[in-house]
């Protein structure tokens, strides 16, 4: 059971976004999407789970075809989360992750759906701030917030756009870590879009590497974290060090 | 020079208000749904009785029937703009958007004035007003589902551009309107206007029937889809992700603006603010954010707005102005307010 894509391209008023992408995304673990802006990683994410309609191609998620799977049956399988997350409402930080439990409540929580709620919210150390309305919360806090929702939804696959984006490096760290512990303890296929390739190498199993809307490699962090595959992506020259056993990019001179 | 009045009006009254609106904001917020929809409640209750039994003498059995049904109209108006304006900003997930200002109720206008054009006033005057509706409200759904579905069906769009389409659609339509009624007879004309001036004194009893069980269809629809539109306020990809048919839901929630928006300019004209107004206050009442405190909130404080305001401007004031007016007047400041606090983001 992985998710599988196939001949899949995207294109917005003529111009090309995603160009014929096939890949296999393995069954647990983290797969870290990484390339320049405008690589087309987050069009990926989000014609995988159903964020926009697919151009052509065919995408399944865990077995089950996004175009004719039913949307609540997707959302128990698949949570996604976009990078910008806008709120009209004034809610508390509790009444956003539990609307993470919607697909399996229905809006109307059982006791098991509130208890998922607040370990999701324990899980993002969001305990002291739960009752606080979301907009009173830091950028950092709110991306939390954010993600303890998806958290609560308790799917097997989940999908985040920049999730360390204004996380701070503590916050990104945790973040990281936090991911690492729903793959490792939990059996949950994490896919990312990161920027940071030193977060993709130290925490993934697997990255994705794109360029110019097609996917240009794919393999372990050891495979990908080489000068010339990065020179590929990034047309920079990245030396690669290696300390403690992971594979640093040093790009900063 | 002509934007001076607006930038500097809204500053005095917030300054003036400052001091003493802190706590009493705050106790608001404090108060439970349940407090809150049981005085508005009851607040309703009182408005209603008075209008149907103040100085009630002379000929009852003329006056009660009409007073009742003044009344009715004055309620299922509140509901059907209350209802439509709450549904309207949850799914464009925005709190400046009404149909009113995106012109649905131009749009049935026209419809109106098309019909009057092709039939002749006077057909459309001695035709069944309910038959004449129900043609109405069809052709007006069917063009607003045309229109507006790809607006808002898709992804996220600028808030500005949405509110510029509809200003600009709403005066295309007002001008298509009236250029057809400038080259009517002018006697037919005459007919027609009466039917555009928004008044409760002239509310057609005939017409209260339908525009009832339309209201109470399309209400019933939207209470079993509260919690689904509670997930639709938090915007479109977190509706997609917990398993929501965006499309389908937005396209049902723009039908049934369009239904409720063509039973209340049937009934009494179009009322542009008073959908934004009494949704703003709404806001500010209910503490939560679930649906199924709101909407009673909602229609509670419009059906008190009509209600106690036709009774203010009736018993007070004696018939000295429209409530229309009124309503006109504060809700055209509160949307001023609104746009220069900035939630237009």
């Amino acid at each position: 059971m992985t998710i599988a894509v196939r001949n899949v391209s995207k294109s917005y008023g003529g111009q090309t976004v995603l160009d014929d992408v096939s890949c296999e995304i393995p069954q647990g673990g983290i797969t870290s999407i990484i390339g320049p802006n405008g690589a087309g990683k987050s069009t990926l994410l989000s014609l995988i789970s159903r964020l926009q309609p697919l151009g052509s191609g065919a995408v399944s998620v865990g077995g089950l075809d996004i175009a004719s799977t039913d949307s609540r049956r997707l959302a128990r399988t698949m949570a996604i989360l976009r990078q910008e997350n806008h709120l009209t409402m004034r809610l508390t930080v509790r009444d956003l992750v539990a609307f993470g439990r919607f697909p399996h409540s229905g809006g109307r929580p059982t006791v098991e759906d509130l208890a998922t709620v607040e370990e999701a919210i324990a899980h993002l150390d969001l305990a002291p701030m739960a009752d606080k309305f979301v907009d009173e919360l830091s950028g950092g806090q709110r991306q939390r917030a954010f993600i303890a929702m998806v958290l609560a939804q308790d799917t097997q696959y989940l999908l985040l756009d920049e999730p360390l984006n204004n996380l701070d490096m503590k916050h990104s760290v945790e973040m990281m870590r936090l991911l690492r512990r729903l793959a490792d303890d939990f059996g949950k296929t994490i896919v990312i879009v990161v920027h940071d390739i030193n977060f993709a190498s130290c925490y993934s199993d697997t990255i994705l590497a794109m360029k110019d809307g097609r996917l240009i490699h794919q393999g372990s962090p050891r495979q990908i974290m080489q000068q010339a595959m990065l020179r590929d992506v990034y047309d920079i020259d990245i030396r690669i060090e290696e300390i403690d056993g992971n594979r640093i990019g040093v790009y900063f001179t | 020079m002509p934007k001076a009045p607006a930038l500097t009006s809204p500053a005095p009254v917030e300054s003036a208000a400052t001091p003493a609106r802190g706590p009493l904001r705050r106790r608001l917020r404090n108060a439970s749904p349940q407090l809150v929809v049981g005085v508005l409640l009851a607040a309703t209750a009182a408005a209603v009785l008075f209008f149907l039994f103040f100085e009630l003498k002379g000929n009852v059995g003329y006056i009660l029937p009409r007073r009742a049904i003044k009344v009715s109209a004055m309620l299922l108006v509140a509901v059907a703009v209350g209802v439509s304006t709450l549904l309207f900003q949850t799914v464009t997930a925005n709190r400046i958007l009404t149909p009113s200002i995106m012109g649905f109720d131009s749009l049935y206008i026209l419809v109106q004035t098309v019909m009057a054009f092709a039939l002749g006033a006077a057909a459309v005057v001695t035709a069944p007003p309910t038959l004449q509706f129900g043609v109405e409200v069809v052709l007006m759904v069917a063009f607003s589902a045309l229109l507006y579905r790809w607006m808002f069906t898709g992804a996220t769009r600028s808030l500005h551009l949405l509110l510029l389409v509809g200003v600009i659609l709403g005066s295309l339509f007002r001008g298509f309107s009236s250029l057809l009624q400038r080259l009517m007879e002018p006697s037919e004309f005459i007919i027609l206007q009466d039917l555009f001036f928004a008044s409760f004194n002239n509310v057609d009893p005939s017409l209260l029937g339908v525009a009832a069980v339309i209201v109470a269809v399309v209400c019933g629809a939207v209470w079993r889809a509260r919690h689904t539109l509670d997930v639709l306020a938090l915007g479109r990809d977190v509706a997609i992700n917990v398993g929501v048919d965006h499309r389908r839901v937005v396209m049902r929630v723009l039908l049934a603006c369009s239904l409720l928006v063509a039973v209340s300019t049937a009934l009494v004209g179009p009322v542009t603010f008073f959908g934004l107004l009494v949704v703003s206050l709404g806001y500010q009442l209910c503490r939560g954010f679930s649906h199924a405190w709101l909407l009673p909130i909602v229609v509670l404080i419009g059906a008190i707005a009509l209600v106690g305001g036709q009774l203010v401007l009736e018993k007070v004031f004696g018939f000295g102005t429209a409530l229309s007016v009124v309503i006109e007047f504060t809700g055209g400041i509160l949307f001023l307010y609104l746009l220069l606090k900035g939630s237009l983001k």
